[in-house]
């Protein structure tokens, strides 16, 4: 290809990917949500050194997360769905936090 | 302290000079301990951060392999997040691994993975700046979790086989992966030979053209560009004064 042709067909190809990309595509909106893990559950890659992954040790420890779907978090009637009515919450929360 | 490192990965040596227990006699069962706890230790960071392999060659042989590793390669940096930088290198020419030639690339995505988890931070651009008049000459700038690994051997659908439940078998031939990581956790998704071209040369510092020139003309642009956005990968255009 010569030099003006390359140009324009990458100019027609990023406007391919600016169309494609507004689609409203895979990747769905996640949040964290802290206080609605099982001990041990609580969501972060894994890896050796990671303080986060998988860590809790209580229950519903307020101060581990789970990545849910964006607005699940305080969408959710999580005081139905967990123990004595627990509530998930976008912020860490102070009950149930091992001493 | 030259004395002490070494023995504490090979218990065929004798235990530092010097070391007492409470009643001021030899520590040689206290030492003992340490050394099992050094060797655990890294054993389970191994498990940890190559979970597929472990998965491939079963809980007991990993273990095993792990230990004969850990004591060739003890860490090089007190940062355990990036121990096993090493581990591919010794999978390909670990004798009782060799008719199991993928288990090197798998390990090189796992590696992937892990460093693409621990990567800075970075804010993708506004996805209209990709059509600068001036984008042929500008710089484009990937997020620093991004990593491309290549290989003679299907390692996407190998990892996929070991981490997703309803995933199917892994079969076919080369793969070249992408990994990204757009929120919080890394992304591996294969990509074609062409592209990965093109986002090397882009991570190699090279101008847009130049970059398109190293993938070649069989590359999908569009597919590519389309990649990048999703993934939150392109954080910085930059364009010569």
């Amino acid at each position: 290809m010569n030099k003006p042709t390359k140009s324009l067909s990458v100019a027609a190809a990023v406007a391919t990917a600016l169309a494609a990309h507004a689609l409203p595509a895979q990747a769905q909106e996640n949040e964290k949500c802290f206080g609605i893990s099982l001990a041990g559950k609580n969501d972060c890659a894994a890896g050796p050194g990671t303080t986060c992954a998988g860590t809790s040790t209580v229950d519903y420890q307020g101060n581990a997360w789970t990545l849910v779907p964006a607005g699940a978090c305080e969408g959710v009637a999580w005081e139905k769905i967990l123990p004595e009515g627990r509530d998930g919450s976008l912020e860490a929360l102070e009950r149930d936090v091992p001493a | 302290m030259s004395d002490f490192a070494p023995a504490l990965l090979d218990p065929t040596l004798a235990i530092p000079p010097g070391l007492s227990d409470a009643r001021g006699g030899p520590a040689d069962r206290r030492f003992a301990v340490y050394r099992n706890n050094v060797v655990v230790s890294l054993t389970d960071a191994m498990a940890t951060g190559f979970p597929v392999i472990l998965k491939l060659v079963g809980d007991e042989f990993f273990r095993a392999m792990a230990g004969v590793f850990v004591r060739a390669h003890p860490p090089d940096s007190p940062v355990l997040a990036r121990y096993g930088a090493a581990f591919p290198g010794f999978l390909e020419t670990f004798e009782p691994v060799a008719q199991l030639p993928y288990l090197a690339d798998v390990a090189r995505l796992e590696l992937a993975m892990r460093a693409a988890y621990h990567a800075a931070d970075a804010a993708p651009v506004a996805p209209d700046a990709l059509a600068h008049p001036r984008l042929m000459e500008a710089r484009l700038r990937l997020a620093p979790a991004t990593r491309v690994v290549a290989s003679p051997y299907p390692i996407h659908a190998i990892w996929r086989a070991n981490t997703e439940a309803d995933a199917p078998p892994a079969q076919g031939g080369a793969e070249t992966v992408l990994v990204t990581r757009p929120d919080w956790d890394p992304w591996p998704r294969p990509i074609a030979p062409a592209a990965a071209r093109l986002i090397l040369a882009l991570l190699a510092d090279l101008p847009f053209a130049a970059a398109l020139e190293a993938a070649g003309d069989d590359i999908d642009l569009a597919a590519t560009l389309t990649l990048l956005l999703d993934t939150k990968s392109i954080i910085a255009i930059e364009v010569p004064e």
